[in-house]
């Protein structure tokens, strides 16, 4: 596996306009003859339909939804990052650049973050051109908020709807797109494989959900925007049906996946209650604004909070880390609610949780102050706990959120199998380690709106792309494999539910690859995700048939890559020994046990090669070359 | 808490449909009620039946895939509420709850309580855009919007397309997720070109998909997650007899 | 004409439409109410007005016309609008209970016909006149007419009920039609549907304070 980043030479904050006035184009009249297929329908996906609809190319879209308007990106709440400086506040796009690659532990590629730095003053106009209604000044001016990780205002927010206006916004493009004919969308249509011929992707395998039926479609590139992977947790913030069966399966097909132990687990979501929780809810990150988070000094208190007094309280996050205190970035909240948990001082019915208490805030600025700061999410904690936060301290503790890794890219946002592009949180690109708040929507739109729409083009321009025929051999293998493994699952007719597994495999992961890894940790998770497996394949019970809707049957496919996504994601947690962002090994901290980089045999991005079924992975690298930053130690006591 | 669920339960399309009884014990008050369904799903599945089949994916009350009718009542009694973030807490033990789809002409049955949503797709691409092509915006800070106009769009903008309205309106009419698209839109500077154009379409499109008439009843209203207020089927009319009488075009001329 | 006809096609242009002849007819109705309440002057003062209203028959049968071509469009359009609704849910819920209906337009479908019914038993017992349902009618008298008409308390009670329904139909067409016509303000919006309850209630007390005075004896003085 060749890795080869192309990132464009010349000095950093001019790689983008240069590669830009040299790159290859199509002539208008040709883009008509060239068909894209583009799975997902989120900020990435969804954009990049529109984006490249409007400039003549034949689209066809694909997502699980039943609309292209109900991808997860819907749910981000907090706002999206710009290089705009309308605070006058010294922003820059480097300092953009800067904050995201630091906040990313420095494990993400310069061009490619700079890049996202520089387009997103683009992003913001054009949402706002599509009638994304932003926050404003009186004067009607844009107005801006402070998020974690930066010390200027550049973001830029809807209420508490961020991630549903810019989708909308999207959405909508689409549709005029869908409506000149240029988009075709098909929905609750799921993506079952990729099909390559001779080394090139050409194609996508999709089974109606409706129907059943399975189909192949053809084009002359493929982008998989589809999102990560959180769900392998089984618990997390993200929508039930999100997925990795399509980054999987083209991994299975020949795609590099990058670092897929870097996963971030966000410290403020509303505890599990019981063992009937299908998701976790996420509460915004700006509660640490005001809340004090603590646990009781004695482990087995079982006192309900009021009735604990403050010096039988441990307000951990203020004690170890005196100047950043409950502002910590998020790992490092996480990795400490995880700790104290451990200790057997952890909170609520299952004792995994911390309280974050506004009782202080309260006091000091009034309820008045801390309902118009924090209301809306309060009726929301009080709506799903039936605890009124005015009056009882949160429960909150750590939910995987977000994953940094995904399938390896070059700048042109191609993966390792050419005319597969990787767009959004599917890639691993533009957030290294760990990713901080609000840029999750500036790189899908980036991408989707503003990167593909340049960097297609030079693919399409310089290849061939022979029409496929339809009923030769690696078609009707693909098609006829992907039918095999529904059957498959069919046919086990076991005894416990997909459900059951999928669970298992969650809490194996959450424990020994979550928060915090260790060597003997992950290879114990290995070798229990192996057996489950095993069992999963004997003993599954899937009901109904394939010919027809079965929401069982989808789930069960997914499962089924999970558990190989999981031995991934422990082999590159294992492999990478180094403490980095979200990645925390216990083997490497500081005496004062923080996270500790290993800048001189780590600073790369891990890669790695399928190489048939149980079959250990090949790893490569793709060292990264900093010249434009200096990497510099994480400290926030 | 124990429960009494009648559920419909279709097959598919061609399936007649009937509605079926479960008993559910030990339901935990702080289950959402689709996890008290996952809960007597997963009791089926092992039962060896078929589980019900229900639309649903962020669970966080903003994606708008889920909802159906519990008792009469489209995404249930909770005001502001969708069934993902209903609790069961808000229940009594022993109640005893019909579950049915969303029942509408234009909504069909895909299987037990899903439905076929794609006219909502339909009307939102015969225009419910701008037409704003990328890379030709100008600055944001270019196009000034007071504050109250960006917020009056934004209380618009909300709507999560889920179907409520047409679910809980006597007529089955679909104006309140339309009139919400048109008046979010309509609120905006960038939306006036197209504003007289896509009224027409929006209202077009919508009628040709079969919804009823509004005749003011204002379930849609009470029973939106989101609260959209039926100011926004006043704001529809209003722009489509405008565009439909006078203005013609957007420039007056065609039509 | 096109224009027209294709605005009339759509659901949007029949309201329209309703909440236009509506207006003309509540106008109408005010001007009814206002006629009738001359009933308290001078016995002589109503019969005046009606030879005042009959002097010219050009006059009398174009607003007869307007108004009837009014009513006809109002019922066709609501009757149209109805068969829409009705088919826009084939299959009925087993259970429905949508919150926060308003009463008054769950009324609407059968207050109409009702309404319809008794403005033609209306206008055959006090402008027609007929011999079976008036045996004492005098053309042009209007002040005999309706003293005699609701001294048969039955009749009365039949046009304080029919007025009632009246009631909850104009309350209920009266606010409609500030949606249906798009008038709404973020200020005047919250005062739409006092101001129709308002209207509502000045309206049925003009009309149904003349049967109680007959029936309470007021009348005739």
């Amino acid at each position: 596996m060749k890795l080869d980043a192309k990132i464009p030479s010349g000095p950093l904050a001019d790689k983008w306009t240069d590669y830009k006035a040299h790159t290859a184009l199509v002539s208008p009249a040709n883009k008509r003859k060239h068909t894209i297929l583009i799975v997902g329908t989120g900020l990435a996906g969804g954009g990049a339909a529109a984006a490249l609809g409007e400039l003549g190319y034949k689209v066809k879209a694909f997502c699980y939804q039943d609309s292209a308007r109900r991808a997860h990106s819907i749910a981000a709440q907090g706002g999206i990052n710009a290089a705009k400086n309308y605070q006058n506040d010294g922003d820059t796009v480097f300092r953009l650049f800067y904050d995201t690659i630091k906040g990313g532990d420095f494990r993400a590629r310069e061009a490619n973050t700079y890049r996202l730095a520089e387009v997103s003053n683009e992003i913001i106009d054009h949402c706002v051109a599509q009638g994304v209604p932003f926050g404003r000044e009186y004067s009607g001016y844009l107005a801006n908020r402070t998020f974690g990780g930066a010390q200027v205002s550049r973001t830029f927010y809807s209420r508490g709807q961020t991630g549903q206006q810019l989708l909308l916004g999207a959405y909508n493009s689409l549709n005029a797109q869908v409506n000149a004919g240029n988009v075709d969308v098909f929905e609750r249509t799921e993506m079952l494989d990729l099909i390559v011929i001779d080394g090139v992707a050409r194609g996508i395998v999709v089974r109606d959900m409706v129907s059943g039926e399975v189909s192949s479609h053809f084009g002359d590139a493929v982008l998989l925007c589809t999102g990560g992977y959180s769900n392998v947790f089984f618990l997390s913030t993200s929508a039930k049906g999100c997925n990795g069966s399509a980054v999987w399966r083209a991994y299975k097909r020949g795609a590099g996946f990058a670092n897929p132990c870097f996963t971030q687990i966000h410290p403020t979501a509303i505890p599990q209650s019981g063992d009937f929780q299908s998701k976790l809810t996420l509460m915004s990150e700006s509660l640490r604004n005001d809340g004090r988070v603590w646990v009781p000094k004695k482990a087995g208190d079982d006192r309900p909070p009021n009735e604990i007094p403050e010096d039988e309280r441990d307000y951990y996050l203020e004690r170890i880390y005196p100047s950043f205190g409950n502002m910590v970035p998020r790992d490092v909240a996480s990795r400490n609610a995880k700790n104290v948990c451990d200790e057997g001082r952890g909170i609520g019915p299952t004792k995994r949780g911390v309280y974050l208490d506004f009782a202080a805030a309260i006091e000091r600025l009034g309820v008045d102050v801390i309902k118009d700061r924090y209301g809306n999410l309060f009726e929301m904690y009080e709506m799903i706990n039936d605890e009124d936060p005015y009056t009882t301290p949160m429960m909150i503790y750590p939910a995987p959120h977000y994953t940094m890794g995904g399938l390896w890219v070059d700048y042109d946002l191609m993966s390792t199998i050419p005319g597969l592009f990787v767009l959004g949180e599917a890639n691993f690109s533009d957030h290294g380690a760990n990713r901080l708040g609000a840029s999750a929507l500036m790189q899908g739109l980036a991408d989707g709106f503003f990167v593909i729409p340049n960097t297609l083009g030079q693919y399409i321009a310089k290849g061939k792309h022979p029409d496929v025929d339809p009923n030769c051999d690696e078609v009707r293998e693909v098609e006829q494999g992907a039918k095999d493994l529904n059957q498959k699952l069919l046919d086990i007719k076991g005894t416990k539910t997909v459900d059951y597994f999928h669970r298992a495999m969650g809490m194996i992961m959450l424990d020994k690859c979550g928060m915090a890894r260790s060597k003997e940790g992950l290879n114990e998770a290995i070798e229990k995700i192996r057996e489950l497996k095993k069992k999963f394949w004997a003993d599954v019970k899937v009901p109904g048939t394939g010919e027809s809707l079965n929401q069982e049957l989808e789930k069960a496919g997914r499962v089924a890559d999970y558990f190989d996504l999981a031995i991934l994601m422990c082999l590159d947690a294992r492999e990478r020994e180094e403490s980095c962002g979200g990645h925390f090994r216990e083997e490497h901290k500081t005496e004062e046990g923080e996270a500790r980089r290993d800048d001189e045999n780590y600073c790369h991005a891990s890669v790695w090669e399928y190489m048939g079924e149980d079959q250990t992975p090949q790893a490569h690298k793709e060292e990264l070359i900093f010249e434009n930053v200096e990497l510099t130690q994480r400290s926030y006591k | 808490m124990k429960l009494t669920l009648e559920i419909w339960r279709q097959k598919d399309a061609n399936d007649k449909g009937h509605f079926e009884t479960y008993e559910l014990d030990n339901v935990s008050s702080h289950m959402s009620f689709l996890e008290m369904l996952d809960v007597l799903n997963q009791e089926l599945i092992e039962k060896g039946e078929e589980p019900v089949a229900f639309d649903h994916d962020c669970r966080e009350a903003i994606c708008g895939t889920c909802g159906f009718v519990i008792n009469g009542v489209a995404h249930g009694h909770m005001k502001r509420n969708t069934v993902c973030q209903l609790h069961m807490r808000t229940f009594n033990d022993g109640d005893h709850l019909v579950l049915e789809p969303w029942r509408a002409e234009a909504f069909p049955m895909v299987r037990d309580l899903i439905v076929d949503r794609s006219a909502f797709e339909r009307i939102q691409r015969a225009g419910g855009y701008i037409s704003a092509r990328t890379g030709s915006a100008p600055d944001a800070n270019s196009i000034l919007i007071p504050k109250d106009q960006a917020e009056a769009a934004m209380d618009f903008a909300e709507c999560i397309g889920c179907g409520a309205c047409v679910a809980s309106c006597p007529n089955g009419a679909a104006m309140l997720f339309v009139g919400a698209r048109i008046a979010h839109l309509g609120f905006l500077p960038q939306g006036q070109p197209e504003r007289a154009e896509r009224a027409k379409a929006l209202v077009a499109a919508m009628e040709q998909e079969g919804f009823g008439a509004c005749t003011n009843y204002t379930s849609c209203e009470a029973t939106c997650p989101k609260g959209i207020s039926i100011v926004g089927i006043a704001k529809m009319n209003k722009d489509y007899f405008n565009a439909k009488l006078f203005t013609g075009g957007n420039l007056g001329g065609k039509d | 004409m096109d224009k027209a006809v294709g605005f009339y096609e759509s659901t949007l242009g029949k309201k329209i439409v309703m909440a236009v002849t509506g207006i003309i007819l509540f106008l109408y109705l005010v001007g009814h109410m206002l006629g009738n309440l001359q009933i308290f002057l001078d016995p002589a003062q109503i019969d005046k007005y009606a030879h005042m209203l009959h002097a010219s028959a050009a006059f009398l049968w174009s607003v007869r016309l307007v108004l009837l071509f009014c009513l006809g469009v109002h019922i066709l359009a609501a009757f149209q609008v109805w068969w829409r609704s009705r088919k826009a849910r084939p299959v009925k819920y087993k259970v429905f209970n949508p919150p926060d209906v308003d009463y008054a337009a769950k009324t609407m479908v059968w207050s109409g016909p009702i309404i319809a019914a008794f403005i033609t038993y209306h206008l055959l017992h006090l402008t027609v006149g007929l011999d079976s349902l008036h045996p004492d009618y005098i053309h042009l008298g209007a002040y005999n007419n309706v003293i005699k008409g609701f001294q048969q308390t039955p009749v009365a009670i039949a046009y304080i009920v029919a007025l009632l329904l009246l009631a909850f139909h104009l309350y209920h067409g009266l606010w409609s039609l500030f949606q249906t016509m798009g008038w709404d303000h973020p200020k005047f919006g919250p005062w739409r549907r006092p101001l129709a309850v308002l209207l509502t209630v000045v309206i049925a007390a003009g009309f149904i304070c003349v049967p109680v005075a007959v029936m309470t004896g007021v009348l005739p003085r």
